[in-house]
């Protein structure tokens, strides 16, 4: 395996292009380091992005939103005051992975590219409106963050292609976000079900609203049905009886270990209302 | 395969070594460096027993490439006691808060952490932060009480 350290991510992207065999780049390597123990990826070319120059830094951007570097650790996210108070719901839901010691070196972009149905991560992202740029050969462009997974562990990334930042919008005036998942313990599991709910209110009433659902298809869903359920309401009960119908409706879950086809889209439609109503809470900042 | 030529600090003492580029941090603490008090339990970052520090941060070693620690400071149970023991591991013996051990250094490590960063925990911030530190031996409720009797005593000789 052949160990390399650019200092910018076109060098980055020139070695994967150039790269014949298995390819990884590793950030914070929380994922990447369990499957070369477990056999099932043998790189012949690790590519660490760590040494690549503002890769550590979160700043806010010129039109308010941030920019997140694809290294920063959960525990460096979640240490960010003024990005916990714009986005506590993208921050709360990249602090659930793991323990303390994987929230040391887990990075919103290596969840978002290891490509798993149920990180925890994507969902809040996706219901921010987060994007993310990509470097390739060819230049730079920006996707949004729904559009990167195409199914269990596959992204839309074209070899030679790479993360190089996360991008969060302004937050603007009375917006609230939030993300829960259901788990069936308390701490160091994988979502059986995890929602994501970003809206911005007008007096008491929702205008603008993103639901977004995990561990319920094979890709996170960013949701228009269950959108429209709240938006031009109060978060009144049918309004949260109308959400949770189309949550239900939009999942698209499988059987396994974790939880049945019928128990997840039940609980879909459960995290759907609590999330909204804590997002609801925050932007009427009632809740941090 | 060329070895990967890395110098960094553990336990504030400057050392270097060579490492094969797919070996974890763990496996150079043990094997290049001799410090065999980090410990493997899983090997995939579920049990804690790994946990070191890097550059102030927890981490488990496991879980990191050896080559990643060049130019890093690492810190390991092995330099937690100074002339005496640290409160952590005084109050831990105190407590019989371990049985076979094998889970103790990483817990100490990940404890250590957490009293940096709060002096004054609750048993349920305890309990969240060292939910990465598996033990299978004593159930956990001495080992928080050994981590608040530590946090009081060192809160009280500040």
């Amino acid at each position: 395996m052949r160990y390399h350290t650019p200092t910018s991510f076109a060098d980055a992207s020139a070695i994967a292009a150039g790269a014949k065999g298995t390819l990884r780049f590793l950030a914070g390597g929380t994922d990447v380091l369990v499957q070369m123990r477990a056999g099932m990826v043998q790189p012949d070319d690790l590519i660490d992005l760590k040494q690549i120059p503002g890769v550590d830094r979160i700043e806010r951007a010129p039109d308010g939103g941030w920019r997140i570097g694809v290294a920063v650790p959960g525990i460096v996210l979640g240490a960010h005051e003024a990005l916990v108070r714009d986005w506590p719901g993208v921050v709360e839901g990249m602090n659930l992975v793991g323990s303390t010691q994987v929230q040391g070196r887990a990075t919103l972009a290596g969840n978002l590219c290891n490509g798993s149905p149920a990180a925890d991560s994507v969902p809040g992202m996706v219901a921010a409106g987060a994007v993310v740029t990509v470097t390739g050969p060819k230049g730079s462009r920006d996707l949004p963050v729904e559009q990167v997974p195409t199914g269990p562990g596959r992204t839309s990334l074209a070899r030679g292609e790479v993360i190089s930042a996360i991008t969060l919008p302004p937050r603007g005036k009375n917006g609230g976000d939030a993300y829960l998942r259901f788990i069936p313990r308390t701490e160091m599991d994988i979502a059986v079900v995890g929602c994501a709910v970003n809206l911005r209110l007008e007096g008491d009433r929702i205008v603008e609203a993103r639901v977004a659902l995990g561990a319920v298809a094979p890709t996170v869903i960013l949701s228009e049905a269950a959108a429209k359920a709240i938006i031009g309401t109060t978060l009144d009960d049918s309004a949260l009886e109308a959400l949770a119908k189309a949550a239900e409706g939009e999942a698209k879950p499988i059987s396994d270990k974790r939880g049945t086809k019928e128990f997840r889209i039940e609980v879909a439609g459960v995290l759907a209302r609590r999330a909204a109503k804590i997002a609801y809470d925050r932007a009427k900042g009632l809740k941090a | 395969m060329s070895k990967i030529h890395v110098t960094t600090t553990v336990n504030g003492d400057p050392v270097e070594f060579l490492a094969d580029p797919r070996e974890t941090l763990l496996d150079a603490l043990r094997n290049h460096l001799d410090l065999t008090g980090t410990k493997e339990g899983c090997g995939t970052g579920d049990c804690g027993a790994c946990s070191v520090t890097v550059d102030g941060t927890l981490v488990c070693s496991c879980l990191m490439l050896a080559a990643e620690a060049n130019g890093k400071r690492v810190e390991t149970i092995e330099g937690m006691a100074g002339e005496e023991l640290h409160p952590l591991q005084r109050k831990f013996i105190e407590h019989a808060a371990l049985q076979c051990g094998f889970c103790t250094p990483g817990i100490l490590v990940a404890a250590k952490a957490l009293l940096e960063r709060n002096p004054d925990p609750t048993d349920t911030e305890i309990r969240y932060w060292l939910a990465g530190n598996l033990c299978r031996c004593t159930g956990y409720d001495k080992i928080i009480r050994a981590v608040q009797d530590a946090a009081a005593e060192m809160r009280g000789a500040a």
